[in-house]
């Protein structure tokens, strides 16, 4: 057969094109993580600090359901015992109160953009 | 057993129908005992509002009222009327009560001031409408709430509202808001409605409703607004109600609403 080379270069395009973007989205190196500002003056979190790293964002959606249509207020930490307000303003940003340096570091890194401070205010806009 | 094919079918069939028959009943039998349904609804709370249009017509209380509704909510001032958004504002007597006026009521009565807001009705139709339940009826007290998280701004609520108590925010509310953000009451986003939610806010501290606060303040016109809890007989706001004629607005329309005035 006197096609065998088109052939043969055909597959190759098609792998090649069909191959680069799943090469290129390898997991490899992505970078060093990124360094957060804790808040002085404090030891731990309404939770672990694991949990709260994997799972803040769950933690918040369960604490504005319970705060905006169940009219709970209060929260027990499973960790500790201590009681929490369920607020983002008045209780997530009493300690982490730059936005700048610690949501947005992580946020960026990650490539999400949560549309929290569309609405809620950082206790610096008031 | 000596039924033949055609007996068996005949009864078989009878049975069904019968059962087809029956368990609607049933089902209204069930639905009638669920608590929520009935008497029993009208003993949990239910916050309302009495508006005494008499010392309301001081324009002086009624801005009074607007502001501190505006300070406590960030509710941003637009003067366009096409976009403006509003919890609590003044309307015409004649717009406000239109079954109220014929051609030729009183030109005074008709241009009187009223203020009005939410009615959070007892059965509101915003809240049958809602795609998302994003507003519902909160069976606690009674109050119709926001859910700005839900909201996807198809305005079905606004068409709904028969009190044009809803407002859509058609562009970034932030810039609109006076000076900086006033409290710590979250903002809203383009593309959400928003409306009075008897300052939910305050309620769960056990304080009374920013606008109430701020009637009563003004000295003589205490009690311009009444607000109090429907389902005890004691409240002020009950007691209001027994002692004073009382309307609400396009009671015709069957939704119940929980503000009452005094004309």
């Amino acid at each position: 057969m006197s096609d065998k080379g088109k052939i043969f270069l055909g597959v190759l395009l098609l792998i090649v094109v069909v191959g680069v973007p799943l090469w290129f989205a390898l997991p490899g190196d992505s970078g060093p993580a990124p360094e957060l500002e804790y808040p002085e003056g404090e030891s731990q979190c309404v939770e672990h600090k694991e949990y709260m790293t994997a799972f803040h964002m769950d933690l918040l959606d369960e604490w504005r359901d319970e705060v905006v249509r169940e009219g709970k207020t209060e929260y027990t930490s499973k960790a500790y015992g201590r009681t929490y307000e369920m607020s983002l303003t008045g209780t997530c940003m009493k300690c982490h109160q730059k936005r700048d340096t610690f949501c947005n570091r992580c946020h960026d890194y990650a490539d999400v953009y949560p549309y929290c401070w569309d609405c809620h205010l950082e206790p610096g806009e008031l | 057993m000596d039924d033949n094919r055609r007996d068996f079918l005949r009864k078989a069939g009878g049975a069904a129908i019968g059962l087809g028959l029956g368990f609607p009943l049933l089902r209204g039998l069930a639905t009638a005992s669920e608590p929520g349904h009935g008497i029993e609804a009208a003993e949990s709370t239910q916050w309302a509002m009495l508006v005494d249009t008499r010392k309301c017509l001081d324009e002086k209380v009624r801005d009074a009222c607007i502001e501190a509704c505006v300070r406590a909510h960030n509710v941003p001032v637009i003067s366009d009327p096409e976009e403006e958004v509003k919890w609590i504002w003044t309307e015409k007597y004649e717009h406000t009560f239109p079954e109220r006026v014929h051609d030729r009521a009183n030109e005074s009565l008709r241009k009187r001031p009223v203020l009005v807001l939410c009615n959070h009705c007892s059965s509101p139709p915003c809240v049958r409408v809602c795609p998302t339940q994003a507003t519902w009826k909160r069976e606690g007290d009674g109050l119709v709430m926001m859910d700005m998280h839900r909201c996807i701004g198809c305005r079905y609520c606004m068409a709904a509202c028969p009190y044009g108590a809803r407002s859509f925010n058609w562009k970034d509310p932030r810039p609109y808001i006076k000076n900086k953000p006033l409290s710590a009451f979250p903002t809203r986003s383009m593309g959400v409605v928003e409306k009075c939610d008897f300052c939910a806010e305050l309620l769960r501290k056990g304080l009374q409703p920013a606008c109430v606060e701020a009637a009563n303040k003004i000295p003589g016109k205490e009690g311009a607004l009444v607000f109090g809890d429907l389902s005890d007989p004691r409240s002020d706001l009950s007691v209001m109600l027994k002692r004073n004629h009382t309307i609400v607005r396009k009671a015709s329309l069957g939704t119940g609403p929980n503000v009452y005035y005094i004309i």
